[in-house]
């Protein structure tokens, strides 16, 4: 059996690619889908936790986070096309309008 | 039935205040006068109940409601009837009648609402005179006391269109409240040492420990303190300077309030507390000395002054003066006869000084009067009673009041009190005689020096502003024509007032005969125990005490007496003469004095500067402490600063606040993220 931590190792390296992305990258729809790698890290920490505790709730809590994921994904593309439709531009330093 | 009294006057008061703009002449003034009456009726009544009483238990106590419960202070807004007050009420509420009826005439050429607002403030005045008088504690005195100094207020600025007499009204309320401020620490005082206001209770408290020496104890300091208000209230140096300056107001009004009433106010306070002020022998000093001098100097002022009405109100503050001289040496009695005297007399000498003014149309200067004996038969043989009494010729009311005043002083062994008494009372004969020889006698003046139009330029307000906007007024030529050809001597109701007035100037005096001419002092008599603790707090009677005084006294005491009366006599009819002599005979004489003592004439036409010098000493540095100090320096620089300067602060702390605040999506997930890590980092390594 594969043990826990390298699950863990796996799961913080996701996630440090996912916030990479989230602050490092110029497009809207990159941060998006490095936000659900993110997630998807946490869900991975969750599953892995829940496997060596021998429970369920591990994978309870990972089908609400992806409920939220796609809930978030949906919301989150139509923002990006209407962001896009009225500024002809995906770069989120491009909206800075809400500001002092 | 003794809450009847004040009630009458305040029902009259509300029923002209509420519909006086709507109702004609004759019931406004009809209903005020017939509230006085009925109010009169009530008095009088009430005092005959009184006087069937056993003398010595002469009291009649009616508690409307208990006012104020604290613990163990109690205080219940009471009426007290007893020999004092019942004098009080009487010349209240009979000159008050007599007045009211008069002003329905005097006031005859004022519009409908302006006479109804007229008759409330007169009706109130009354009320609250009544409060006062009755009054059987020193909270419900004060709240009568604080009343009629809102009503003088009132009246004084009557013509309030005028600024001089909105000026008087307000300097003879500010004068007020400074001697009102003194009035109400004395009452504290009072209360945190004996816990009591009753005037009965405290004079029980009070008679229980001996005189105190000095000014320092609690009776003397309060006594004083009170004695500053009733300085205030009436007329005394150093707070006197009101009065002249409210003659502004409406004649009757000066007789009613600053003449009979309102101004007694103080020398009844004192009375009403004797037993207290006989326990503190300095502050009684204090009080005859104040009485003293303000006696001469007003006297000496009146002597010079060209306006009837300030001459008056001069001779008024003299005689308060006298009153005070009284109460200061001990003669309660003699204090309070003045008192009802001069009610009398003064009152008919203002209303007939009304009478002289309305005649001619608002002309005040006696210098542009004369020769009025002819056309103004009944006011000048009325005045000129009046002028007889108050200069204490023998046999008329002001001879036995002032007479009695000056007796006491000797006999009490003031004898420097008492030439300075006597002074006055050859200087009263002197200014009241030059005011009837230049009012009545001799030729008419007027125009006569020219200066007549200019002169009646500055007296143009004082007038009645109706009286003046009558066709009289425009044309100079026709009005003189007009005036000098038949002036119209006073109206029915004005003459039948200053007639009765007259009477009771000749004949009021006769209830206190002094035993030397073989009368009876039935007042003395009749007042004594209200000086003294009442007979049914302590058990013994002490009334029976003065009589027997009296008695003992005769012998050598009479011979005194005689002589001291002659010598008042003659002073009177000194004081006569020299006035006949300088202003009948050698009219060049009054000038060449002037023009020879210059600086003397100039000091008492200005009144010894004393308005000058309070406005130096204290408006002045008030005004400029409140300007520079107050205003421009607290008020815009500290408070206004600090309110300001709270707006300001958050303004600046919210510009550089405002800049985290970017816009940027970025910014704010790299904040939330370091935020997170923070927190989970606190508590890792915690």
């Amino acid at each position: 059996m594969i043990p826990l931590g390298h699950y863990l190792i796996v799961s913080a390296v996701l996630f440090a690619i996912g916030s990479a992305g989230v602050f490092l990258r110029r497009n809207l729809i990159t941060i998006l889908l490095s936000v659900e790698i993110m997630l998807n890290a946490v869900n991975l920490t969750f599953v892995a936790f829940g496997r060596q505790h021998g429970t369920v709730d591990g994978q309870i809590v990972v089908f609400f986070v992806m409920t939220v994921a796609a809930a978030e994904a949906a919301v989150g593309l139509a923002i990006v096309i209407a962001l896009y439709r009225h500024r002809e531009s995906l770069n989120p330093d491009a909206f800075t309008a809400l500001r002092w | 039935m003794l809450a009847l009294i004040p009630l009458f006057p305040f029902a009259g008061f509300l029923v002209n205040a509420s519909l006086g703009r709507r109702l004609p002449k004759s019931v406004s003034g009809g209903v005020a006068s017939a509230a006085m009456v009925a109010a009169f009726a009530v008095a009088g009544t009430s005092v005959l109940a009184l006087a069937g009483m056993p003398p010595g238990r002469r009291a009649v106590e009616e508690t409307v409601y208990t006012w104020i419960a604290s613990g163990e202070f109690v205080l219940d807004l009471t009426f007290r009837l007893d020999p004092l007050s019942a004098v009080m009420i009487l010349v209240v509420t009979g000159i008050g009648a007599l007045i009211h009826v008069y002003s329905t005439a005097y006031m005859h050429e004022e519009t409908d609402p302006e006479y109804a607002r007229y008759f409330s403030y007169l009706n109130l005045f009354a009320a609250f005179m009544l409060v006062l008088v009755l009054g059987a504690n020193f909270l419900v005195l004060f709240v009568g006391w604080e009343g009629v100094g809102l009503c003088s207020y009132l009246l004084i600025g009557f013509w309030f269109r005028k600024k001089s007499a909105a000026d008087a009204g307000k300097k003879a309320f500010i004068v007020n409240r400074i001697g009102d401020y003194a009035f109400v620490l004395g009452m504290l005082l009072l209360v945190t040492r004996f816990g009591t206001l009753d005037f009965q209770r405290l004079a029980a408290v009070v008679s229980a420990v001996p005189p105190e020496q000095g000014v320092c104890g609690a009776v003397s300091m309060a006594t004083l303190l009170l004695f500053i208000g009733a300085t205030g209230k009436s007329a005394q140096i150093p707070l006197y300077t009101w009065l002249p300056d409210a003659m502004e107001g409406p004649t009757p009004v000066s007789a009613l309030i600053h003449a009979a009433t309102m101004v007694t106010a103080g020398v009844y306070m004192i009375g009403r507390n004797a037993v207290l002020f006989s326990h503190a022998p300095e502050t009684m000093l204090i009080v005859a000395v104040v009485g003293a001098v303000t006696a001469l100097m007003a006297g000496t002022i009146g002597l010079v002054q060209n306006d009837i009405k300030r001459v008056l109100a001069y001779s008024t503050v003299s005689q308060l003066g006298l009153m005070f001289l009284a109460m200061g040496v001990g003669a309660f009695g003699a204090g309070i006869f003045h008192l009802y005297t001069h009610a009398f007399f003064k009152a008919l000498l203002f209303l007939g000084s009304g009478a002289v003014i309305h005649a001619l149309h608002g002309e005040q200067d006696i210098r542009h009067m004369g020769g009025l004996k002819r056309s103004l038969p009944v006011t000048y043989w009325t005045f000129l009673i009046g002028s007889l009494a108050i200069a204490g010729v023998p046999f008329l009311s002001g001879f036995f009041s002032k007479d009695e005043i000056l007796y006491e002083t000797f006999r009490e062994g003031h004898l420097l009190l008492w030439v300075v008494a006597a002074v006055t009372s050859l200087l009263t004969a002197v200014y009241m005689f030059r005011l009837v020889f230049l009012t009545f006698h001799g030729e008419r003046r007027e125009g006569a020096t020219g200066t007549h139009a200019g002169a009646t330029g500055d007296h143009d307000g004082a007038i009645p502003p109706d009286v003046g906007a009558t066709v009289h007024r425009p044309g100079a030529d026709s009005h003189r024509q007009d005036a000098g050809s038949h002036l119209h001597d006073a109206p029915a109701a004005m003459a039948v007032v200053l007639v009765v007035l007259a009477a009771g100037s000749v004949l009021a005096g006769y209830i206190g005969v002094p035993h030397a001419i073989g009368g009876h002092n039935r007042l003395g008599e009749w007042l004594a125990p209200s000086f003294q603790v009442a007979a049914a707090e302590g058990g013994e009677a002490l009334a029976p005490v003065e009589p027997v005084e009296e008695g003992g006294a005769a012998g050598g005491e009479a011979a005194l007496e005689l002589s001291l009366m002659g010598v008042s006599s003659l002073i009177a009819l000194a004081g006569i003469g020299l006035a006949a002599f300088i202003w009948l005979r050698r009219r060049q004489l009054a000038d060449a004095m002037a023009s020879r003592f210059p600086a003397l004439y100039r000091l008492l036409l200005n009144k010894y500067y004393v308005d000058e010098i309070y406005d130096a000493a204290v408006v002045q540095p008030i005004r400029i402490g409140s300007q520079e100090g107050l205003w421009r320096g607290f008020d815009v620089r500290v408070v206004d600063g600090v309110v300001n300067g709270t707006g300001v602060a958050i303004a600046a702390g919210s510009a550089v606040l405002r800049r985290l605040q970017t816009g940027s999506v970025r910014t704010y997930a790299g904040s939330m993220f370091i935020g997170v890590v923070v927190i989970l980092g606190y508590y890792l390594w915690r």
